[in-house]
């Protein structure tokens, strides 16, 4: 009895081997390739990514990305041996390291700097506007007649006496 | 209540004065950014430029050699399996851009190979520069036409930059002294080559 569950786990281990091996001999599909592909450019075909470009050129790199991942290497591994072999031009994007790291913080410098001096502006215009404001406030305030202080009821007053007594 | 306005007009105009100095020296700060970063695209702009409208060395120019061939197994140029124009120099140098996918090339494979044949004793060097290739298919273009002189591929697309090629067959024939003599766009003929050929080896 022993012997007999010994048997049936060792058959059933070998088959889970055997079912792996068959799914990781499964061929690679077009889409798994084209994955890659599309983030790759063949410099005699330039602006047509790898994935769409009918040239026998293309044709062969695909067939290498396809013979890779056969092979089990990873994507990044691929795009290095790309790179390595081509330059980095192959890429859609150029790769962050050294000068390439403009390219990466430039657009985004330029968008806050511009941000920070766009608000700037705004802030100077909304001061310049309450400066005004508060000017054209007091010119308001001041530019109806007082009524007459109680200083000048009595000055009033004793002037029309003088006038009066001649 | 009266006083505390009096008072606080009174040091009014001061911080005012201050802040207004404040205000001017931030614009003029962002207006020296904002024409700072303009003058920097500019410059990239231009510098991108000038690097695109680089063209293709032409004869009487010295050639481009900044660079090592990392040859074929098998495609050796005396036994070394990296070397550079500059140890080529004294000799005359066919420099020949190919591809296993360009038709063209296939044209100008056996004139290629029979000119080595004949030259090779004659201070003459053939490199072939797989460009744009995988090493599988240019090794059995390689085979295919018995093609025996050295080659290449063209790693990181460094020498193709170097001579600006726009496409493949380009051939570039050097004189012993490194400067440029002809420049072949598309399959070289035999009277061109050979023709080239004889005079640069008699130099």
């Amino acid at each position: 009895m022993r012997a007999l569950r010994f048997y049936t786990l060792a058959l059933l281990l070998l088959l889970l081997g055997l079912a792996i091996t068959v799914q990781a001999q499964e061929p690679v599909t077009d889409d798994e390739v084209n994955e890659i592909a599309k983030d790759l450019f063949c410099p005699v075909c330039e602006n047509t990514p790898l994935d769409t470009c009918p040239t026998q050129a293309c044709q062969d790199w695909r067939d290498e990305i396809r013979q890779m991942l056969t092979e089990g290497r990873s994507e990044a591994e691929i795009q290095d041996y790309f790179v390595s072999r081509y330059g980095a031009r192959v890429l859609s994007a150029p790769p962050r390291e050294g000068f390439n790291w403009i390219v990466w913080i430039l657009p985004v410098a330029a968008v806050v700097i511009g941000a920070v001096v766009f608000g700037r502006y705004l802030l100077t215009l909304q001061d310049s506007k309450d400066t005004e404001g508060s000017t054209i406030d007091v010119a308001q305030s001041t530019a109806p007649v007082p009524p007459p202080a109680a200083d000048d009821d009595d000055y009033l007053s004793r002037v029309e006496k003088e006038v009066r007594e001649g | 209540m009266n006083e505390t306005l009096t008072g606080a007009s009174a040091a009014d105009p001061p911080a005012e004065a201050e802040e207004t100095v404040a205000q001017k020296r931030s614009i003029r700060w962002s207006t020296f950014v904002v024409w700072g970063a303009v003058l920097a695209i500019l410059g990239l702009l231009g510098w991108g430029l000038i690097n695109a409208n680089q063209t293709r060395p032409e004869a009487g120019v010295v050639a481009p050699s900044e660079f090592e061939m990392e040859f074929f197994d098998g495609y050796q140029w005396q036994d070394m399996s990296v070397a550079s124009l500059e140890d080529m120099k004294g000799n005359v140098v066919v420099l020949n851009f190919w591809a296993s996918w360009c038709v063209e090339c296939r044209v100008e494979a056996d004139l290629l190979e029979s000119a080595w044949r004949q030259y090779r004793d004659r201070g003459v060097v053939f490199l072939g520069v797989a460009y744009v290739d995988s090493e599988a298919k240019s090794l059995a273009y390689l085979e295919q036409y018995g093609i025996s002189y050295p080659n290449a591929p063209d790693l990181g697309s460094a020498i193709s930059d170097e001579y600006e090629i726009t496409g493949v067959p380009e051939t570039f024939i050097i004189d012993r002294e490194g400067v440029i003599a002809d420049v072949v766009i598309g399959p070289v003929n035999a009277s061109r080559l050979y023709g080239q050929l004889d005079r640069l080896v008699v130099q």
